[in-house]
């Protein structure tokens, strides 16, 4: 039955998915391949739409993947599944996490976790703006994405020499939408 | 406001405007969560940054799961998550049923261009607000290092490797560390 291979496929997604939807991908289309839902050309498209939609990328593509075999239902039973695992884990750890924080060894790994996190954090961010910022083709550098990234970063950052707190990320994303459009569409 | 409503709007807000993965929802969790409603402080949003990462599942929904647990119970953090989920839930479903060809809009590829420096951006912001708390030791900073040199050469070279293997090469080292160095340290205070 659809609606059972859909929860359990995606249920699979949810528990094993480490390291945020860019980890996820890989793990997605061997579910979604191998139970045949969709082929890898279908798949590719909806992991783009996925992305470029706001909300969880894990979570878009559950809902889509659903969507496209089952409807309404499908779409709420693949949704449920991928996020089922992930809140019940939080749930516990967090009603045990006061206990286990005091615990030294549980302390001494979070001391290598958390700059490690923000390294990982920190590389995701710097790849990403010149990945985005300085593109190359034809042996051309294109000049609407560098003045993006520049007049977008000097207005985020700047913002906050003007006004305390400067522009909210939301308000950003508006403007860096806005911005898009006019640079590439007008 | 009544504090279940809030959260849920709240969520549905940081769900509607979360592009491009978890990384970038942090600057929007720091922004209203921390700093303007004040729900958990920094410092318990980079713990459960470091849960999400080291546990399966998307980190948006690991945040709003705890957030809503810390302020209502279950009850809270059910209508956290489903707030985060919501607007996207709406927005795929849509699409999936009436628009077959989403990425060929040009506006909305348009629109991406700008919103994927944004995304970048944000990113940023949320890792250089993490280094102003990080402390300031030799340790850390090392840590810091080799997982930024590291993932940024995973990423410029796009090897399979998921960052959780660095989280957990972090982790174990530093555990060695520790075990390493406290025989030594109560061995030395007990001569």
């Amino acid at each position: 039955m659809i609606l059972l291979e859909l929860f359990i496929g995606f249920l699979k997604v949810g528990c094993f998915a480490f390291g945020g939807a860019y980890g996820a991908i890989p793990l997605i289309r061997d579910v979604v391949l191998s139970y045949g839902w969709l082929d890898d050309e279908m798949l590719t498209y909806m992991i783009g739409v996925s992305e470029s939609t706001p909300g969880p990328i894990m979570v878009n593509l559950a809902t889509y993947v659903g969507s496209s075999q089952a409807g309404v239902l499908g779409s709420l039973v693949a949704t449920l599944a991928v996020v089922l695992p992930s809140f019940i884990i939080i749930l516990l750890v967090t009603a045990l996490l006061k206990a286990v924080l005091k615990n030294p060894y549980v302390q001494a790994v979070l001391r290598g976790l958390k700059p490690c996190m923000i390294g990982i954090i920190l590389a995701t961010g710097v790849y990403m703006i010149i990945r985005n910022g300085i593109v190359i083709q034809d042996s051309v550098l294109m000049v609407r994405p560098l003045i993006l990234t520049l007049v977008l970063g000097a207005l985020y950052f700047g913002s906050r020499k003007i006004k305390k707190g400067g522009i909210s990320p939301i308000l950003l994303i508006c403007i860096s939408a806005a911005a898009g459009i006019a640079a590439y569409g007008l | 406001m009544n504090l279940f409503l809030d959260l849920f709007l709240t969520f549905a807000k940081i769900g509607l405007f979360t592009f491009g993965g978890g990384y970038a929802m942090i600057a929007l969790i720091e922004n209203t969560c921390v700093e303007k409603k004040q729900w958990i402080t920094h410092d318990e949003m980079m713990n459960t940054i470091v849960v999400a990462e080291s546990t399966p599942g998307p980190i948006a929904i690991n945040c709003a799961t705890y957030v809503g647990y810390k302020q209502k119970g279950i009850v809270g953090a059910l209508i956290a998550t489903i707030g985060m989920i919501l607007p996207s839930f709406c927005i795929i479903f849509a699409i999936s049923k009436f628009l077959d060809h989403f990425l060929e809009i040009t506006w909305i590829a348009h629109a991406f261009q700008g919103i994927k420096i944004a995304v970048g951006i944000l990113i940023l912001d949320a890792a250089i607000k993490m280094l102003q708390t990080m402390q300031k030791k030799p340790l850390p900073k090392a840590f810091m290092l080799c997982a930024f040199a590291a993932m940024l050469l995973i990423n410029i070279f796009s090897v399979r490797i998921s960052s959780i293997v660095l989280m957990l090469a972090a982790g174990l080292i530093s555990l060695i560390i520790f075990m390493v160095s406290k025989p030594a340290a109560r061995g030395g205070a007990g001569k």
